[in-house]
């Protein structure tokens, strides 16, 4: 099995870090050995951190030229045999796109952490957004799954980039994690466990590293430098690599898989928290650093014995259809909170029939309790 | 000699895509033969390349590691797995399309680190795979799918422009020198550091037609007649020079 326990060799015990520094000790646990970047407001801590701590476990640490160069080098080395991550902001963000959809066509394990800010464009570089929850699963062109994580804490952060590199091995697709300005910079207590859980990719010599028997399996990936004489392409391609760019068949087949592999075991993948839904009339759905102030607002409502309660995406993508289908069935009313103009209330309205309302603030600030609190008494 | 190159193509690759009188085709057979030469070990050797027609001389010909990836970006990629694993022999081999315009920024930076890898720059002076559009490489005055009166702009000096960056092994040769550029490649293999060697490979189909250079034999005439060495250039006037290109290795 090629799951297996690791001692966390570098920090243990309880620390008090930045969300950007927690997720750099979690990527150096995790077994990251390379990280390819460009510096970018909010995320540039975690390349910093990187630099260095690269550096003491013997890994591989560049500043590229740009983006684009940043995501590719990831991509080169993970096929070289590296655990390879990159961060960044959404103006890098938007550059990566092409090359994530060359890392989901072409099965290649990377992890990305995308430190969100106010957007569109430059937009407010030091301040808060969560507009990219929707580009992270449609950023490049057509059709591909991902696995996206959004984390409220700096345990999060360093939580979710472990789990972003295990998943992203055992799927071989890119992982994300979506943090915010927020919840980058936050810095709080942090418990690095004496032992973590490690998912390495699993080899295997002279089996097709691009096509398996099952529609949503998951083919064993080698590296350069083994002798397999790999056919890498971001061309449609056959089990064995070879460019087919006129057989509707085979491209049929591949992007059935791509996105099968990761839509069939959503079960396994996806992670949600619940807070006192027991007999709530109203639910907050909530994620990232605004799960905290959601949840600070319900607990001051339940004090006052009101029946609210919050359900937290702890995964994104892929979209966890069955418990918010479920929550829907619950409650009378979902309230969606978000900073960004309703992207995840968006997908929510997919999968439930009872009213969603959303409530967005774009103003590059976090969204404050009280506002929730206000809300919510609305709806209530 | 053909033969012998046999071990070197994948298995089951019986032809290659390359249009008639292309250059491609010329220029994959001369790196497999610098390659048989010095008997490099084929399992420790990555060929990178981008889109573009010259991104299939390696992908899926050669029988090593082939990493065909995005347009321009081959470089960025090869950084990151010659970062990794120091012990691949990285090859890069594209396009001047895909190299020194939409990859342009990833040259010079790839140059200026001098990380070792080996650089073959196939230049046919044209978009060929998307129907012979005006490049960054085009000379001045060429007609082309969207230069029909002629391109008003000139074209990079590839080689001054990687030297300038950092390169520290330059080389020019066309198509038609092929024991000059046998060598120059082999030279490149042996060495360490940022080697670039531009080759020119003559495109019939899309730049020839378009400039009375209709036959395959006019363009390799063409190429003889104006490739030129560092040496027979220094004694030409301007107006000689003008339609001459220098060949040679410019920094070794």
């Amino acid at each position: 099995m090629p799951l297996k326990s690791l001692q966390s060799s570098f920090l243990k015990g309880t620390f008090y870090l930045s969300g950007n520094e927690a997720s750099a000790e979690g990527a150096i646990a995790a077994g990251c050995r390379f990280y390819a970047g460009y510096p970018i407001t909010p995320s540039s801590e975690l390349m910093e951190r990187m630099a260095f701590r690269l550096r003491e476990v013997g890994g591989v640490f560049i500043q590229m030229e740009d983006e684009i160069a940043s995501i590719c080098a990831v991509i080169g080395a993970s096929w070289a045999g590296a655990k390879a991550m990159t961060a960044t902001s959404g103006p890098g963000f938007s550059l990566m796109q092409e090359a994530i959809g060359y890392a989901a066509f072409t099965e290649t394990p990377c992890v990305i952490v995308d430190v969100q800010r106010a957007g569109p464009c430059t937009g407010q570089a030091t301040r808060v957004g969560s507009g990219d929850m929707m580009q992270v699963k449609w950023g490049s062109h057509g059709d591909y799954q991902i696995i996206a994580f959004s984390p409220w804490s700096s345990q999060e952060m360093y939580d979710f980039t472990i789990k972003a590199f295990n998943l992203s091995e055992k799927y071989r697709v890119p992982a994300f994690v979506m943090a915010d300005e927020a919840v980058g910079h936050l810095r709080e207590t942090v418990r690095i466990p004496e032992k973590i859980e490690i998912w390495n990719r699993k080899k295997q010599k002279g089996i097709p590293p691009f096509g398996t028997e099952e529609a949503d399996g998951v083919p064993p990936m080698p590296s350069f430098g083994e002798g397999e004489r790999l056919l890498v392409t971001g061309s449609t391609h056959d089990a064995l690599g070879y460019r087919k760019t006129d057989d509707p068949e085979v491209h049929s087949k591949l992007v059935q898989r791509i996105n099968l592999k990761i839509l069939n075991h959503r079960k396994e993948i996806v992670e949600t928290e619940e807070y006192f839904l027991e007999d709530a009339e109203v639910a907050i759905l909530s994620y990232g650093f605004t799960a905290r102030s959601s949840l600070y607002a319900v607990k001051g409502l339940r004090k006052e014995g009101r029946r609210v309660g919050m359900m937290r995406l702890k995964t994104i993508w892929p979209f966890p259809d069955e418990k918010v289908s479920e929550l829907g069935k619950k409650v009378r009313k979902i309230l969606v909170p978000e900073m960004n103009l309703g992207q995840v209330a968006g997908e929510v309205k997919k999968y439930v029939t009872c009213e969603v309302i959303s409530f967005n603030q774009t103003n590059g600030e976090i969204i404050r309790p009280e506002k929730i609190k206000e809300e919510l008494r609305k709806i209530l | 000699m053909v033969r012998a190159l046999e071990k070197y193509i994948r298995p089951g690759i019986k032809t290659t895509p390359f249009c008639p009188g292309c250059g491609h085709g010329i220029l994959m057979g001369l790196i497999l033969r610098a390659i048989d030469e010095l008997q490099m070990d084929m399992k420790k050797m990555l060929f990178v390349s981008g889109i573009g027609c010259a991104a299939w001389i390696p992908s899926p010909h050669y029988n090593g590691d082939t990493l065909h990836t995005l347009h321009g970006r081959a470089l960025a990629f090869a950084t990151g797995a010659k970062l990794f694993n120091p012990e691949l022999c990285v090859m890069v081999i594209s396009g001047d399309g895909d190299l020194s315009s939409i990859g342009g920024n990833h040259l010079i930076h790839a140059a200026r680190r001098n990380l070792d890898l080996k650089v073959i720059c196939a230049n046919n002076m044209i978009y060929g795979m998307t129907g012979g559009q005006v490049a960054s490489t085009t000379p001045k005055g060429t007609k082309t799918s969207t230069t029909d009166e002629g391109n008003p702009y000139p074209p990079f000096d590839l080689c001054r422009l990687v030297k300038a960056a950092g390169a520290t092994y330059v080389a020019r040769y066309s198509v038609t020198q092929p024991v000059a550029l046998v060598r120059a490649i082999k030279r490149i293999l042996l060495r360490e550091g940022f080697s670039f060697i531009e080759v020119l490979s003559p495109c019939p189909t899309q730049y020839g037609r378009r400039n009375r250079l209709d036959r395959p034999e006019d363009l390799i005439r063409d190429l003889i007649r104006r490739c030129v060495t560092e040496e027979e250039a220094e004694g030409m006037t301007d107006e000689e020079l003008a339609e001459k290109i220098i060949t040679g290795e410019f920094l070794a």
